[in-house]
């Protein structure tokens, strides 16, 4: 139990202390400056680039940005001459007077993308489900696959099918994913090759699964780590056989 | 002229790689001659697979090295009227220089088979010597960290597993974005990573010459004097003689490649000297009042090497991917660049309706990792024999 809890600490400290590397590199002060000429406009001048960036609360310290983004902190807020109120928290749906203290990720305010103009976290949840999707079929794909082939090639050690299956692991293990697409592709989607018969690109796959633009995309990613797992459950299966 | 059949294509190719094939050739006959005097690194030959996976392997190193006797056109260099042509495919007439573009060109007219052998130099130059270093790096940290144990130990085993839970890609393309660069902070880590070669041979030296002032300090000396005169030239750009000078996206790449390697090596480290320390010939050099870096580097580093050396050819391997990535997400290196991820990448856009430009380097790519790990693997086998 508490190995679990102290394991489970480390992993706490190591995501913050990861979000913190990401958040420092993201926000140093030439991606700073980036953002302001992407915001306002790309000739601003450099006073009116610190101006901005006073205006947007990015001239406080790093370690107080950090922690208004993970909302332990209270968010900043700039009044302008005119007495006009900005802050982190507050927005056009949400005027000063009503705006929280803290808004970050623990309270479930992740921002919004200057790029997508679309919330992270609905960003996030889209592209989340859509991996969850390839790798839930990469997973039925390659598991059994890859126990049928260790478990066969283990049975016995050193035979003619051991040999053959353990070369076909190291080579998929060999090949990356960015290789093995091309090869399918050519192979099995190109007109130069002629097979044609799965879709070259998984695009439409965002709407609708189907035989023909999922299966590249999941044999790809299924090939990689086949050989990984094959070679590991060999060398278990041998272990079992030549167990007394 | 009539564009070249498979069987002309693939004899010319071979009539173009004659050095590679003569320095596999010499290779081979002595390591076949000497390899009872040879130790592990005759071990290879001994098993086919081993032996398949060293021939790939020479096939790539020599074409490396030869790559300038190799290529038949320049491969930064376009020839109108050759974009997109398929393999064979003859030089418009009135061209100077080779007649034909022997794997097709690409969709810029550059000729793919030159630019595949260009590539395998880069990979070449970076590859090994990435690794060499974050090995360096992971043996000078693990073997403290299984050695001492205790507070050490769990701060650098903390430090590791930060850096192997980053996802590798965003760590690239934070590392190589020119705001980034702009600050240092690339610089900043050469500096730090490419110090431990030379902190490792200064303690490897100094513990085994300790009683021997002398060829210590020569050795010292030695080592001090070519450990920093690369080291300036290559971290800060600041070689006094002038001689020795990295182009600053190279020295990203290697950076960033040393960097994410290391916490994988140093983790094997530890696990072989928290396994190695515990047995009694570790035991015996410290009765015997060794020091205890002696004990790390001459007793307990040697009696790892045989792990260690197959994880290298392995990670040469992982590292090639690592530079392919690099590449194919066109960071760090020039866009015109030849090396195989980048070349992966161009042919990508148009690979249903022309599939050649990007089929050559993606086939190198997978026999060169190949090659290494079925070096690995005949290696290991051997290794376990004994």
């Amino acid at each position: 139990m508490v190995f679990l809890l102290r394991r489970f600490g480390v992993m706490i400290l190591t995501g913050l202390a990861l979000a913190m590397v990401v958040f420092s590199l993201t926000n140093l002060e030439p991606n700073l400056e980036k953002v302001a000429k992407f915001e306002g406009n790309a000739r601003m001048t450099d006073e009116e680039v610190a101006s901005w960036l006073v205006k947007n609360g990015y001239s406080q310290p790093m370690s107080k940005r950090y922690a208004e983004w993970l909302g332990v902190a209270p968010g900043w807020t700039y009044t302008d001459e005119d007495g006009k109120v900005t802050g982190r928290c507050i927005s056009r749906d949400v005027p000063a007077e009503e705006a929280p203290a803290r808004c970050g990720v623990l309270q479930g305010d992740w921002g919004v993308s200057t790029i997508f103009k679309e919330d992270v976290r609905g960003i996030i949840a889209k592209r989340l489900w859509l991996t969850g999707k390839l790798m839930f079929w990469v997973m039925l794909v390659m598991v059994p696959m890859a126990l049928v082939m260790g478990g066969l090639a283990g049975m016995r050690e050193g035979s003619k099918l051991d040999r053959s299956l353990s070369t076909v692991s190291i080579a998929s293990t060999a090949t990356p994913e960015y290789v093995s697409g091309v090869i399918l592709i050519a192979v099995f989607a190109s007109a130069a090759v002629g097979l044609k018969w799965f879709k070259g690109t998984a695009t439409s796959a965002m709407d609708g699964i189907t035989f023909e633009n999922f299966t590249l995309p999941v044999a790809t990613i299924a090939l990689y780590g086949m050989g990984y797992i094959a070679r590991m459950t060999r060398a278990s299966m041998t272990e079992v056989m030549t167990a007394q | 002229m009539e564009p070249l059949s498979w069987t002309a294509i693939i004899g010319l190719i071979i009539a173009q790689l004659i050095p590679v094939w003569i320095g596999m050739l010499v290779v081979f006959t002595l390591s076949v001659l000497f390899k009872r005097s040879l130790g592990l690194f005759g071990k290879p030959f001994d098993s086919t697979i081993g032996m398949i996976g060293f021939a790939l392997v020479l096939f790539w190193v020599f074409t490396g090295m030869f790559a300038d006797m190799i290529i038949t056109h320049d491969p930064l260099a376009q020839v109108s009227g050759m974009k997109n042509k398929l393999p064979g495919t003859p030089l418009p007439d009135g061209y100077e220089g080779y007649a034909y573009y022997l794997l097709g060109g690409d969709n810029l007219a550059r000729d793919v088979f030159s630019r595949m052998v260009a590539g395998s130099t880069i990979v070449m130059q970076i590859a090994p010597l990435a690794t060499l270093f974050a090995f360096m790096v992971g043996i000078t940290l693990g073997l403290p960290a299984a050695y001492y144990g205790g507070k050490l130990d769990t701060l650098l085993s903390f430090l590791a597993n930060l850096i192997l839970a980053f996802p590798v890609i965003l760590l690239f393309y934070l590392l190589v974005t020119p705001e980034i660069v702009q600050t240092g902070l690339p610089t900043y880590m050469a500096a730090v990573l490419f110090i431990f070669p030379i902190i490792f041979f200064v303690v490897l030296w100094n513990a085994r010459f300790f009683t021997q002032p002398g060829k210590r300090a020569a050795y010292l000396g030695v080592t001090l004097v070519i450990g920093i005169w690369i080291y300036l030239g290559v971290a800060w750009n600041a070689d006094p003689l002038g001689i020795i000078s990295v182009p600053s996206n190279i020295l990203i790449v290697f950076v960033s490649v040393v960097f994410v390697n290391s916490p994988t090596v140093f983790r094997i480290v530890r696990g072989l000297g928290l396994d190695i320390k515990t047995r009694d010939y570790v035991a015996a050099a410290q009765t015997r009042g060794e020091g205890p870096w002696y004990t790390m580097l001459w007793e307990i580093l040697p009696n790892a090497r045989g792990p260690l050396i197959v994880d290298f050819c392995l990670r040469i391997g992982y590292t090639t991917i690592l530079l392919g990535t690099l590449g194919f997400f066109g960071l760090g290196l020039a866009p015109e660049s030849p090396d195989w991820g980048t070349t992966i990448n161009d042919g990508r856009r148009l690979l249903s309706i022309y599939p050649h430009p990007a089929i050559a380097p993606a086939l190198a790519l997978m026999s060169l990792v190949l090659g290494l790990n079925l070096l690995a693997d005949g290696l290991r086998e051997e290794s376990l024999k004994d």
